[in-house]
């Protein structure tokens, strides 16, 4: 099977200081890879840098089309990023707030990209937002209420439909659970598991949680300073840890 | 049955060689721990081999590492995947994951609960990765689950409040659900009463009928003497 | 002319720096062109940036009218009026047929416009998508790749929130079919006028420091939804003036009983109708 994302020795510096470095990495199509590591590991950087959003300091990210071409995100003007951006990929950030357009109802938050494609049908573009509302579990009813009214879990909820509304073949995600409730928490992962299950979606997930990257993802990547130290099968790094880091970090999770 | 290694004329499913494996414990004073050395089987298909031996003599460790749940420190792991030989110590993660999803299955001790997923769709799940429709899998996951005992109204409820034994019986079905050729089980059957001792033992000796290749731990002698072909004894190694 | 100031109140550099930045605009339809927008003598929202331009713009032998809100008589038009007839002493009307540079604010008169003249209009917010994103560097950004989604967020909340586009001035138009502007905010009923209008139309904002166009016979289209179609304001009522049915109407209250009186808004327009013999 062919990549869908080519990744090589990746950097990302803020002046003189790192934020990732010398990364590489392959994404299949349907594969769900997390990126792990502790606060200030660079991971948000990497997460940044390979969607685009970054600048590349050094380094490649290569996206396979449709057409079967490779695309080389190096050489893609800003309006080539913001079309890959708005119609093949989707970004879920942590705080939904920062995802969100909270002075607009939760009907426009979904329908806002079928409309940046080019939708210009009310009737239909309101049906579609209702019916991506109850994918995520939030009553239709509720279409015309701003998402300021929401709770935390539906506004990160929210925040997937209106990524995912498009069908995106690559969605990245920066810590999407934290800074949740873990009963509500436990509801997103599920959501996003079943979603990219049923999507076929390719995703990169940020967390610092390793249940999480147990839970959802087939292959995970360890990363300290920067750098990537492990990368593998998440069992195996979970199970199996091999680098010191590694080894610390599984040791250190909690269980109950 | 013997321990020794029989003449056999089916297809080699799996091969280990000079197999090792070891573990560098990097916070614990850099305890370096040898828990396999030097082991070399080879599983053909229809084949049920039993793993022997004391406590500590590495046996869950070793279905791990074929597995590639553990990394080999030495030696090779070769199984026979769409007709050829691949070396699992030496294929990507891509393709483990492949070998996984058609190949190679595993049965653990204990049931990894997915929050909020019902019983069923545990079940059923690796038959969905494998490709099958949604509909088609619950159905096959029906057939097993009603199989196995487990009670109808537990289907449609996450496993994570069943009992040990319920919650085995959901694993030891989520484990056949695919059909793949080599199977891995460790102690499938600790926690099970006598009848549904019996439908594993039947679920096993069908798998092998039809080829799988069965590697795996069995605590109990009586299930042991049901469906293993051939025992590998195994020893503890001395600690360095 | 007895003014002690330069022709038309601006330095003639000022002037000629408005010209060039005009014609920019009138080569990019609807593009928002920066400008060095001066001190003038009246406060920022009282149409500084419109003011400027007719100043760029008139000559000798120009006739202005200047209306606010369609009428001649207001204090804003009668005091834009009085400094171009100080700092200029070019002829003024009250005639949209007679005038060949015509200043406004929010409306556009009702009486058909010819090719011999110019339309200035008076804006506040030059950037349709400033209510929904703040950033003019991501405005401009969006202009740019004529990534305008974000406009139709807003026609869509309109309707979830009040059933049907409750935008009913300032309502954004796509011109020459590239380039989002707001019309400045003039009703939704005069936006029709502006496509393929034979007058040149010309936007001011001073505050803002920003200037577009839309030359004449471009073609304008004003946003809406394949089901949700733009339309115009309609009055049951007809002017108690003039009688007319089709213009913008003025809803006057006349006591605080609650009398109210349905005039037209231009003044001009209404004169002349009550003017013409009753056929």
């Amino acid at each position: 099977m062919s990549a869908l994302l080519q990744v090589r020795g990746l950097s990302h510096h803020y002046g003189q200081r790192v934020g990732c470095q010398d990364v590489s990495f392959d994404l299949h199509p349907g594969e769900l890879l997390c990126i792990v590591g502790e606060s200030g590991s660079g991971k948000s950087t990497l997460l940044k840098t390979v969607a685009a959003q970054l600048t590349a300091s050094s380094g490649s990210v290569r996206y396979h089309q449709r057409d079967d071409s490779w695309l080389d995100l190096n050489e893609l003007d800003e309006a080539g990023r913001r079309r890959l951006a708005r119609e093949e990929w989707g970004f879920v950030t942590q705080n939904p707030r920062d995802g969100l357009r909270l002075n607009v109802s939760a009907g426009a938050n979904v329908a806002e990209r079928l409309m940046a494609k080019g939708m210009r049908n009310y009737g239909q573009l309101r049906a579609i937002a209702k019916g991506w509302l109850e994918r995520v579990e939030i009553d239709p009813a509720r279409v015309d209420d701003a998402p300021t009214s929401f709770s935390g879990g539906m506004q990160q909820r929210l925040q997937i439909a209106r990524t995912l509304v498009t069908q995106p073949r690559l969605v990245f995600m920066d810590e999407p659970t934290a800074g949740l409730d873990v009963s509500v928490q436990a509801r997103i992962l599920d959501l996003l598991r079943r979603l990219v299950n049923e999507l076929g979606l390719a995703a990169v997930m940020v967390t610092h949680d390793l249940a999480v990257a147990r839970l959802l993802a087939a292959r995970t990547m360890v990363m300290q300073g920067g750098r990537v130290v492990e990368t593998g099968l998440t069992d195996q790094i979970l199970d199996d840890p091999q680098h010191p880091y590694t080894q610390l970090l599984v040791s250190s999770v909690l269980t109950t | 049955m013997t321990a020794s290694t029989t003449t056999n004329h089916a297809l080699p499913m799996l091969e280990l060689r000079g197999l090792g494996k070891s573990f560098e414990l990097h916070h614990q004073d850099d305890t370096h721990l040898d828990v396999l050395s030097d082991i070399d089987l080879t599983l053909h298909a229809g084949e049920c081999v039993v793993l022997s031996g004391p406590s500590g003599a590495g046996k869950s460790s070793l279905l791990r590492v074929v597995y590639g749940n553990y990394r080999t420190s030495r030696g090779t792991v070769r199984v026979r995947h769409d007709g050829d030989w691949l070396d699992l110590t030496e294929a990507t993660p891509h393709q483990v994951l492949d070998v996984r999803r058609r190949t190679l299955g595993y049965v653990s001790q204990f049931l990894r609960v997915i929050p909020r997923v019902p019983a069923l769709d545990v079940v059923a799940g690796p038959l969905v990765e494998a490709g099958a429709h949604v509909e088609e899998a619950r159905d096959r996951s029906s057939a097993l689950l009603r199989r196995l005992n487990v009670p109808e109204r537990l289907w449609r409820l996450p496993p994570g409040t069943f009992s040990g034994g319920e919650q085995q019986r959901v694993n030891i079905a989520r484990g056949l659900i695919v059909a793949r050729p080599l199977l891995l089980l460790d102690e499938p059957t600790a926690s099970l009463d006598g009848g549904n001792r019996d439908v594993v033992a039947e679920l096993l000796q069908e798998a092998s009928a039809a080829g799988t290749a069965v590697l795996g731990i069995f605590h109990d002698d009586d299930m042991r003497h049901r469906v293993a072909t051939r025992l590998f004894p195994m020893r503890q190694l001395s600690i360095a | 002319m007895t003014s002690d100031y330069n022709f038309a109140f601006l330095d003639e550099n000022t002037k000629r720096m408005l010209r060039r930045a005009l014609l920019k605009a009138v080569a990019i339809p609807g593009y928002q062109v920066p400008f060095g927008s001066r001190e003038m003598p009246l406060p920022y929202g009282w149409g500084t940036g419109g003011i400027q331009l007719t100043a760029a713009l008139l000559g000798p032998d120009d006739v202005l009218k200047v209306i606010d809100q369609g009428a001649d008589d207001t204090t804003n038009a009668v005091n834009i009026r009085r400094f171009f007839a100080r700092v200029t002493g070019v002829a003024t009307t009250e005639r949209t047929s007679e005038a060949s540079v015509i200043q406004t604010r929010h409306r556009i008169p009702e009486t058909p416009l010819r090719e011999d003249q110019i339309l200035v209009f008076q804006v506040p917010e030059p950037e349709p998508l400033r209510t929904l994103e703040p950033r003019e560097a991501e405005t401009r950004t969006l202009h740019a790749l004529a990534d305008y989604g974000l406009m139709h967020v807003k026609l869509y909340e309109d309707i979830a929130q009040y059933g049907h586009i409750a935008t009913s001035y300032d309502y954004p138009v796509l011109v020459d079919g590239r380039f989002l502007t707001s019309p400045s905010p003039i009703p939704k009923f005069d936006n029709p006028k502006l496509d393929r209008s034979p007058a040149l139309m010309l936007f001011g904002a001073g505050r803002e420091k920003r200037l577009y166009a839309i030359p004449p016979y471009t073609h304008v289209e004003s946003l809406a939804f394949d089901d949700h179609p733009f339309e115009i304001q309609r009055w049951e009522q007809q002017c108690q003036l003039c009688g007319s049915g089709d213009s913008y109407l003025d809803e006057v209250v006349t006591d605080d009983r609650g009398s109210r009186l349905f005039v037209c808004s231009d003044t001009d327009y209404c004169g002349q109708r009550r003017a013409e013999p009753a056929a």
